[in-house]
């Protein structure tokens, strides 16, 4: 697999307990390109994302990664980096600890040294020894968590309501962030409520409306948000 | 927490550097780092092993006040099956809570993304398990010495063997149980309900290996030593399921 390998996804189903939560489902996540999947609740974005990340093995189709098959299994785990609206940390450790025992487990050399780089590259190098990262605040905790998801340098980015409860000071860096990742080749696929957010970022829009994708378009300009909320509103009977 | 110091954040374009080829940390490593995160974030808080060894000691006292009468002493299978019920009610408030700390705010998700092996998760989740259940063990021994048998101290390694394999093969089987209701709100309830049937064989073990090594007349250390054998294989058993298992009942599918 290379760094500029697309995400492909053929025919993917899942099925829970006999609850179809995605239904067929078809698209290309390119790399240097934010995707942002859009749904009302319960349209199957989250298990698409738990698909992707390999933690969620899909009941029917196949996800290709370049030459690699996505599954539970699957070598491509390492080159994943998810953040979702929960940071994915242990409150107990300091963002410091945090930041280093995932270093470790990815195998990292120099782990201390990166999780410190992670660490000012995020702003949170002044708070990173003392405080337990249960004390965060919300916008403090998305950027530990992003600077966790970087730490190895993933190929793919998944990130899932990032932004939700974050105030606009953080809601702003976080798409600064997006468009970083973005411009430096990955796949960054963006799971949102939020309309101005996604139209703010992404190149590519996937809707899904009750597990099946009811709209899939990539503008090289991007979507303007009044666009885009109509283009939701239509396709998801909103 | 000064949030402005966070937002003071270096933009993005000035990237921490690249990271050189990750190298797989060995099998061992991941597990020994899994168990030190678990006991350094217990050594911190020291919230479960307060609870375990304060409710050891509670369930030993109300027994010694059952059973200690004037200068008379339990019989050796009562001693021995009062400090495996204590081990086992401790334990069980220790396995209740072994993935609290995964569960609090999805540290679950970084750790299965990690590739860090599920066995070694699970490895160190219960070698860390049976680190924090083998303290409580070395109070509730002292206490069980103390209170109903001099013979305890006579027998001091045999016991601990006993209560070590005893201890991995019920952590063994708490871990998954405990890894498997990790989202269940009723976990507590449940994890008791789940767990004891199958640990019948090694409270059974346990407490007969114990009962024999400290018969104040005759010790049989034959019997005991089939005992121990017994629990090795259970220990063997128990964890291979559980290595098998972990990775199923922790993603839910």
């Amino acid at each position: 697999m290379t760094a500029t390998a697309s995400l492909a996804l053929r025919q993917v189903g899942k099925t829970y307990a006999g609850r179809r939560a995605l239904v067929d489902v078809s698209t290309t996540f390119a790399p240097g390109q934010v995707s942002a999947v859009l749904g009302p609740n319960g349209a199957g974005k989250t298990t698409l994302l738990g698909i992707l990340s390999t933690l969620v093995p899909p009941s029917a189709g196949e996800v290709r990664w370049g030459e690699l098959m996505l599954g539970r299994a699957s070598e491509a785990r390492a080159r994943i980096g998810y953040v979702g609206h929960e940071p994915g940390l242990y409150g107990e450790l300091t963002a410091r600890e945090n930041l280093t025992l995932f270093a470790q487990l990815y195998g990292i050399a120099h782990a201390a040294a990166r999780a410190e780089a992670m660490l000012a590259r995020v702003g949170l190098a002044d708070v990173a020894a003392l405080a337990p990262a249960r004390t965060f605040s919300r916008g403090m905790s998305q950027r530990l968590a992003l600077a966790r998801a970087l730490l190895h340098e993933p190929e793919l980015l998944l990130f899932d309501e990032p932004a939700a409860a974050l105030d606009p000071a953080g809601a702003a860096w976080l798409q600064t962030e997006l468009g970083a990742e973005r411009d430096a080749g990955r796949v960054v696929v963006l799971v949102t409520h939020d309309l101005e957010a996604a139209a703010a970022v992404a190149e590519h829009v996937v809707v899904l409306r009750r597990g099946r994708v009811v709209h899939d378009e990539s503008r090289a300009g991007g979507f303007g948000a009044d666009t885009l909320r109509a283009l939701y509103a239509e396709r998801t009977h909103a | 927490m000064p949030e402005a110091a966070a937002n003071a954040g270096t933009p993005a374009a000035s990237a921490a550097p690249s990271v050189a080829p990750p190298v797989a940390p060995s099998f061992l490593r991941q597990v020994a780092r899994i168990a030190a995160k678990d006991l350094r974030i217990e050594w911190r808080s020291r919230e479960i092993l307060a609870t375990m060894t304060f409710l050891a000691v509670v369930v030993v006292l109300i027994f010694s006040f059952a059973f200690v009468v004037g200068d008379a002493r339990p019989p050796s299978p009562v001693t021995a099956g009062i400090l495996w019920i204590a081990v086992v009610v401790s334990g069980t408030v220790g396995l209740g809570r072994t993935f609290d700390r995964e569960r609090d705010g999805e540290a679950i998700r970084s750790l299965l993304l990690s590739p860090t092996s599920r066995a070694a998760i699970y490895l160190g989740k219960l070698a860390a398990t049976v680190a924090l259940m083998l303290v409580v063990e070395v109070v509730l021994t002292f206490l069980a010495g103390l209170l109903f048998s001099n013979k305890v101290a006579e027998q001091l390694g045999s016991v601990a063997t006993l209560l070590v394999l005893g201890t991995i093969g019920f952590a063994a089987v708490g871990c998954v149980f405990s890894a498997a209701l990790l989202r269940s709100r009723s976990r507590d309830v449940l994890l008791a309900t789940l767990l004891y049937p199958i640990i019948v064989p090694i409270v059974i073990a346990g407490a007969r290996g114990t009962a024999q090594l400290i018969d104040p007349l005759s010790p049989d250390l034959d019997g005991a030593r089939f005992w121990t054998q017994f629990l090795v294989a259970v220990d063997v058993i128990f964890v291979t399921l559980g290595i098998w298992a972990f990775e199923p009942v922790v993603t839910g599918e």
